[in-house]
């Protein structure tokens, strides 16, 4: 039961993050795709920084490895922000892009690392043993990372900054009627550089906390399984609202978690069910869900057409 | 002091090819509501896109009570009181009325928004002027004229002291129209000076104390409006003088061509029925007007007249003969044209030539097709005919790509496919949106020739004039249901106003 809760409140805590990262993006008008990608290069800037800086005081260096994951994510979603704000591209294409690039590209990177310093060694693996243990607190027997508590503060945040403060009521206006945001004087430019950037810390920070899961290692080959994707689900099911995103994130983060730990419930080995349908779960539900919810989306109303000032 | 709020001197702005303002003055004085006239085209839009800092002129200046001042962006625009009520309103539709209001000049207490001094501001300004709003209602659920109250409201919250109206009452029932009106005469009451952009001249008539006319990009003149006629003002708008009344001869209905009993339409936007339930009657030789207010399921039932969405009730038939569940090709075929509303999306295919667009639903007949090739001599000849016939203007004759041409042109083009095509029936859904003066004139003509031909003709229109002097019947189309018909001659646009917003119905 508590490897249940644990995994529940992690796999939460990641599908929340990188869904409020794209809750802010798609509030500004622009949709990220991309989070697979940024999720990726947070992770990898995150997991260099627990390899490189293992040496500093645990503190210093959880910080730093936070500050890693999050610039490497705000970086790599740069090229969003200046494909689809400056150049007006497709942003499905320039996400689905970002997803590929991701995935390859810190795997090219890490096997560069790996190999500089040992010829033989060609995996695309950064080990982490020691490191990860300064992330990890134990509180009521339940292994924690303090990115968790992280990611409750920046959903209050998030909250707060969306609905209570100025910049929020301009960020929707610009993914609701950029013309109108423009109309007031307000800059559709910097709103939506700040939305995608936003949705690249979160993102990024996201990307570190999901391999910080159970391992101790990770292979860059793999990504993060889909994880992005998901919380694009997440986001939609959650109608692109904070509270509710957290609500949503905590009922997929139960389902992902069975695929972990249905070995414990004998009602559910009773079932019978192969391993795979667990694992299969919260894809499967993220389908359905769409499918149904769909069609009363509140999506924001100008995300994904670039901002032209000449349109009415 | 000057005596002008604001003035534009000699402004003259080109665009490649095209000189869009050519030496216009217009001096706006103060606490005046002051008429900008112009067909479109006339570069009305341009004159108010210079004012507001969105485009730059070349020659020529601006002056601020007597000041020279260089507006380079809306912001500029806004810190020298400038405000605009746009035609297509620049609202949130997800946001309350008083976010609308303070977005942009909001004010916060530490991080956070402070709202209730906004508050307090905007009740007192709605009091003063007699706005009405409720500001905790989002704007996706009012009316489109307390919408319009948000919009002035956004410019008095802003202090401004000029204020444009573009086109503002093309959106409006003629009771919102009225309290506009009011409004306006209130704000210019308070020392306010309005500028007030239409082509439409009996409100013209009403509401302003000058009028300044522009013509093709040139300024014609300033006028006041009480020594002026709507044929004074028309002549001057477009250089001649024009028939508004539309000659007509005493209809002579025949057999009913068109028959649709109990269809309804689902609605893509909410879940009750787009058209619920209508039933109506065509004859040959009549003219029968669908009037109402954009969006009460005009659309969907013209839609769904024409096979473009399914229905989810009801017959349709054509001469007798039952055409509920025929393609759009059948119906085609068997006699009804339409004109469409948005001549974009469902008149012409842009990218493709003038030509090509005339034959689109004929293409296949013999005389354009043989063994499955274009016959191109025929079709060029027969574009050429109706060019001729209809006098539709372009740069390159029968050749010319669609979207190179004017709005009023493609329209013409559009007429000329379906007429020429002697349907039995002609539905026609705005026809003359948009248009200038003199190609409303025409197409009117064209739709009564029809009528005259002994064919049925169905339009549907929203505005109130073109529903008074062309239809024979009119039927009024509210929330998806027809709530009441009238005959032109003895009803008046009051009363079709109040069963347009609902306030009245009678049991069909």
């Amino acid at each position: 039961m508590t490897t249940l809760i644990s995994y529940t409140i992690f796999f939460a805590s990641v599908l929340m993050l990188v869904a409020l990262g794209g809750c802010f993006s798609e509030h500004s008008g622009v949709i990220n795709l991309g989070l697979e990608g940024v999720m990726v290069f947070g992770a990898l800037g995150g997991a260099l920084g627990m390899r490189y800086l293992a040496n500093m005081p645990p503190f210093m260096m959880v910080v730093c490895c936070m500050l890693m994951a999050v610039l490497f994510g705000m970086v790599y979603s740069l090229l969003l922000a200046v494909a689809a704000i400056n150049f007006k591209a497709d942003q499905t294409l320039v996400g689905t892009a970002m997803n590929l690039l991701g995935t390859a590209g810190a795997t090219v990177i890490v096997k560069a690392l790996n190999m500089a310093a040992d010829p033989n060694n060609t995996s695309s693996e950064i080990v982490y043993v020691q490191a990860k243990k300064y992330f990890m607190v134990n509180i009521l027997g339940l292994e924690i990372s303090y990115l968790m508590f992280a990611a409750v503060v920046l959903l209050v945040i998030s909250y707060l900054v969306l609905y209570r403060t100025r910049f929020g009521l301009r960020l929707q206006a610009c993914g609701e009627h950029p013309q109108a945001a423009a109309s007031v004087g307000i800059n559709v430019f910097k709103m939506r550089y700040a939305g995608v950037l936003i949705s690249g810390f979160l993102g990024g920070l996201g990307g570190l906390m999901y391999i910080l899961g159970g391992v101790s290692q990770w292979k860059f080959e793999v990504g993060v399984a889909g994880f992005g994707f998901l919380s694009l689900a997440v986001m939609i099911f959650g109608q692109w609202k904070p509270l509710r995103i957290a609500a949503v994130a905590l009922l997929f983060g139960l389902f992902r978690s069975l695929s972990n730990t249905y070995n414990a419930f004998p009602f559910l080995v009773n079932l019978n069910l192969p391993g795979s349908v667990y694992n299969m779960l919260p894809y499967i539900v993220s389908l359905v869900v769409l499918a149904l919810t769909s069609k009363n989306s509140h999506a924001p109303k100008a995300e994904g057409i670039p901002y032209d000032k000449g349109m009415r | 002091m000057s005596e002008y709020a604001i003035e534009m001197l000699h402004i003259t702005k080109r665009f490649p090819g095209i000189i869009a303002n050519d030496d216009v003055t217009l001096q706006l004085r103060k606490g005046e509501i002051h008429a900008l006239l112009g067909e479109n085209g006339a570069g009305k839009s341009t004159l108010m896109s210079v004012l507001f800092g969105l485009y730059q002129a070349e020659e020529g200046e601006i002056r601020k009570d007597g000041k020279v001042v260089h507006i380079t962006s809306p912001n500029v625009a806004n810190d020298l009181g400038i405000g605009m009520v746009h035609q297509h309103f620049k609202l949130v539709e997800c946001f309350t009325v008083l976010d609308n209001i303070i977005l942009g000049v909001e004010t916060t207490k530490g991080p956070f928004l402070e709202k209730s001094e906004a508050r307090k501001k905007v009740m007192a300004l709605s009091e003063k002027y007699g706005l009405q709003v409720d500001p905790d209602a989002k704007i996706e659920d009012i009316t489109v004229g307390m919408q319009q109250r948000t919009e002035i409201l956004k410019m008095l919250y802003r202090d401004n002291e000029i204020l444009i109206f573009d086109e503002p009452t093309a959106v409006l029932t003629p009771q919102e129209i009225e309290e506009l009106m009011a409004i306006m005469k209130n704000l210019a009451a308070e020392g306010k000076s309005i500028l007030f952009i239409s082509h439409k001249l009996n409100e013209i008539l009403e509401v302003s104390d000058r009028c300044s006319v522009l013509r093709k990009g040139k300024y014609i003149g300033t006028v006041n409006t009480k020594d002026s006629t709507a044929e004074s003002l028309s002549a001057m708008m477009v250089g001649r003088n024009v028939n508004f009344h539309v000659e007509k001869q005493p209809c002579h209905p025949g057999d009913t061509v068109l028959s649709v009993r109990h269809m309804s339409v689902a609605s893509k936007a909410h879940k009750k029925m787009a058209v619920n339930d209508v039933s109506l009657d065509v004859r040959a030789g009549e003219i029968v007007c669908i009037a109402g207010i954009d969006g009460n399921g005009q659309t969907e039932f013209v839609y769904g007249l024409s096979g473009l969405e399914p229905l989810a009730g009801g017959t349709i038939s054509l001469n007798g003969k039952d055409i509920t569940k025929a393609s759009i090709r059948q119906k085609s075929v068997g006699g009804m044209s339409h004109i469409p509303e948005d001549r974009h999306k469902h008149g012409l295919v842009l990218d493709y030539s003038l030509e090509d667009n005339i034959i689109l639903q004929n293409y296949f007949e013999p005389r354009f097709t043989k063994h499955g090739f274009l016959r191109r001599k025929a079709i060029r000849e027969h574009a050429e005919k109706l060019i001729e016939q209809y006098d539709v203007r372009s740069g390159q004759g029968p050749i010319t790509t669609a979207r190179s041409m004017s709005g009023g042109n493609q329209q013409k083009a559009i007429v000329a496919r379906e007429i020429d095509r002697e349907p039995e029936l002609l539905i026609a859904v705005q026809p003359t949106r948009g248009l200038d003066v003199g190609a409303i004139e025409y197409i009117h003509k064209q739709i009564v020739a029809q009528r005259d031909a002994g064919k049925a003709v169905l339009l549907v229109s929203l505005e109130l004039d073109e529903v008074m002097d062309v239809s024979d019947r009119i039927l009024v189309m509210y929330e998806g249901e027809i709530v009441g018909e009238f005959d032109p001659k003895t009803t008046t646009v009051e009363e079709l106003g109040l069963y347009m917003a609902g306030a009245k119905r009678k049991e069909m």
